[in-house]
């Protein structure tokens, strides 16, 4: 739990970093191609234009921490909503909801986030909502599941006696108890989106060039696998490091909230 | 029965909510076939001709009826039916994905019984890291990897492409890993939680050995959760596909997609995806129905009979 925090940490510094130190993950360097990591003037070394690797890596920290945390706050936000309000209210719109899950639920793995940005066009906006399409199922399900065991209960049945509104009921009386669930859901929502973001950009799908993406650089660097493995090694320990930590974050999470009813994908 | 109408009723979802993909393109296909510089006269008369111009819902009924014929459209690039562009491809990706699923079995079966065996000791807990590792390194890097340590560094194996039979063992290993982690986990959970149960205490009781009763007490009842998770693997092993083929320039449905995006190639992107959707949730089917007939509780349970 510590160590992972500390990962995170550093990715969040990373992000920082990225935006705050007067960096030129751009700049390109024609002389000192395929530096190695070690002895050359560039931190981490620099790719096939030149383009030093330590600075491409903040950047795309960035890139992958904007992504993630946009997608999960949007997909947890819907999928709770959308999830809380079906098992609340039941009959038709939970029938309607929960096949409107299974239809999204029989896309597997990252075929919907890679089908949409397909359609929609690359770009770290059309990167977001492909991948928030893709993600609110899980947060949906689960607040549903949970607002069908809790609304027995008799502090919710004790105020929607006492005539308080549904969106009040849910937000004051479900809500806050659901809040556990849904936030280890979200810790290992963060290592799915930062995985799915780098494979749309290591498929071209995701973030454009020059901007630099984990996944765009592996994407470029397994080309000069031969004449230069930093360039995948670099980004892909960087990669494999943050979802290590954040799937580390949520089971620690889970066993400190003792979350019993695990709902993953 | 009520398994096969809701099969059916998820068929029918995932068919429009891929025709509705179309629906959200920014511009549409005649701009992709006629280029930026096309009049738009020659804009309008291929839209008519191709039944751009009709509303969405009648164009959706098209394309449903379509499909019941078999017919997946035509790919507006290479000018022939997506349904024979996808048939050629489909052997390359099922032989991978078959060979990934060997490898499966392979590491999770002996691994998960060690593990659960073992329970706490070293070889436990070299599983588990095994298992966090293998959910954490995502296909494309640990593709990359296995090239440089295979072929590159020691030459044992084919960098890329499908030409020699032994080119087919790192795509499958890439591909498997990190399911095989999953389903690892979960032979351990279940086989652990099965060996506390009444039935194995009397036969360890009654003097039969840890191991033994792990492999013929306990095992055939853990296998059932592992029997729908690994149907629900071989589905996402298609979907995967898509990542791991791009990697090792593997001729199969995923790189076909791939190009077909690349080229804006709209209704074969669409046919690759409805293919791999919908060969998810039949695997899912035949799986739940398999697990009905290894398990008669279940039927029981429900009150019909199978």
């Amino acid at each position: 739990m510590r160590l992972s925090l500390l990962i995170l940490l550093l990715w969040l510094i990373a992000a920082l970093a990225g935006v705050v130190l007067p960096l030129r993950p751009d700049e390109i360097d024609l002389e000192q191609l395929f530096a190695p990591p070690t002895g050359g003037d560039a931190w981490l070394g620099r790719d096939e234009l030149g383009r030093s690797l330590g600075a491409r890596l903040l950047d795309g920290a960035g890139i992958s921490l904007l992504v993630a945390s946009v997608t999960v706050l949007i997909s947890a936000a819907l999928g709770t909503l959308i999830g809380a309000l079906a098992g609340y209210l039941g009959g038709w719109w939970d029938r309607v909801i929960s096949r409107l899950i299974e239809v999204f639920l029989a896309f597997p793995g990252l075929l919907l986030a890679i089908a949409l940005a397909a359609f929609l066009g690359p770009g770290i906006d059309n990167v977001i909502m492909a991948l928030s399409v893709m993600g609110w199922v899980g947060y949906a399900r689960l607040a549903r599941n949970q607002v069908l065991s809790l609304r027995q209960r008799e502090h919710v049945l004790a105020a929607v006696a006492l005539g308080r509104r549904t969106p009040d009921v849910i937000r004051l009386h479900l809500l806050p108890l659901m809040l556990a669930p849904l936030l280890v859901e979200a810790s290992y929502g963060i290592a799915s989106a930062v995985i799915a973001e780098a494979g749309l950009s290591f498929l071209g799908l995701g973030v454009q060039p020059p901007q630099a993406s984990w996944g765009a650089m592996i994407r470029e660097g397994v080309r000069y696998l031969l004449v230069a493995p930093h360039l995948v090694l670099v980004p892909g320990a960087a990669l494999s490091l943050v979802v290590l930590a954040a799937n580390l974050f949520g089971d620690g999470l889970r066993d400190r909230l003792d979350v019993t009813s695990r709902n993953r994908r | 029965m009520q398994r096969l109408f809701d099969t059916a009723l998820v068929l029918f979802g995932v068919v429009t909510l891929v025709f509705f993909l179309s629906a959200v393109i920014p511009g549409d296909p005649v701009d992709v076939m006629l280029g930026e510089h096309a009049s738009s006269a020659d804009r309008e008369a291929l839209r008519s001709a191709m039944g751009l111009d009709r509303p969405l819902h009648i164009r959706w009924a098209d394309y449903l009826s379509g499909l019941l014929r078999g017919d997946l459209g035509t790919s507006l690039v290479r000018s022939r039916p997506v349904a024979d562009l996808i048939a050629e491809r489909l052997p390359a990706t099922l032989s991978m994905a078959l060979a990934a699923f060997v490898v499966i079995l392979l590491i999770a079966l002996p691994m998960g019984l060690l593990a659960a065996h073992f329970k706490g000791g070293p070889v436990d807990r070299a599983a588990a890291v095994f298992a966090l590792l293998g959910q954490s390194i995502p296909n494309f890097w640990l593709g990359p990897l296995l090239v440089l340590l295979f072929s590159i560094r020691l030459g044992w194996l084919p960098v890329s492409g499908n030409e020699s039979p032994a080119a087919i063992l790192l795509p499958a290993i890439t591909l498997g890993t990190s399911l095989a982690a999953v389903s690892m986990r979960m032979l351990r959970a279940s086989l652990l939680e099965v060996l506390s149960q009444d039935y194995v205490r009397t036969a360890r009781a009654k003097g039969v050995s840890r191991l033994k009763a792990i492999l013929w007490h306990a095992l055939p009842n853990a296998l059932l959760p592992v029997v729908t998770l690994l149907g629900l693997q071989l589905g996402a092993l298609l979907s995967g596909a898509v990542i791991t083929e791009v990697v090792f320039a593997w001729p199969g449905i995923g790189s076909l997609l791939i190009d077909a995006i690349r080229q804006r190639d709209y209704p074969l992107i669409q046919g690759v995806v409805l293919v791999i959707a919908v060969a998810y949730v039949l695997i899912n089917l035949l799986t739940d129905l398999l697990v009905r007939r290894l398990d008669p509780r279940i039927a029981a349970a429900e009150g019909d009979r199978p």
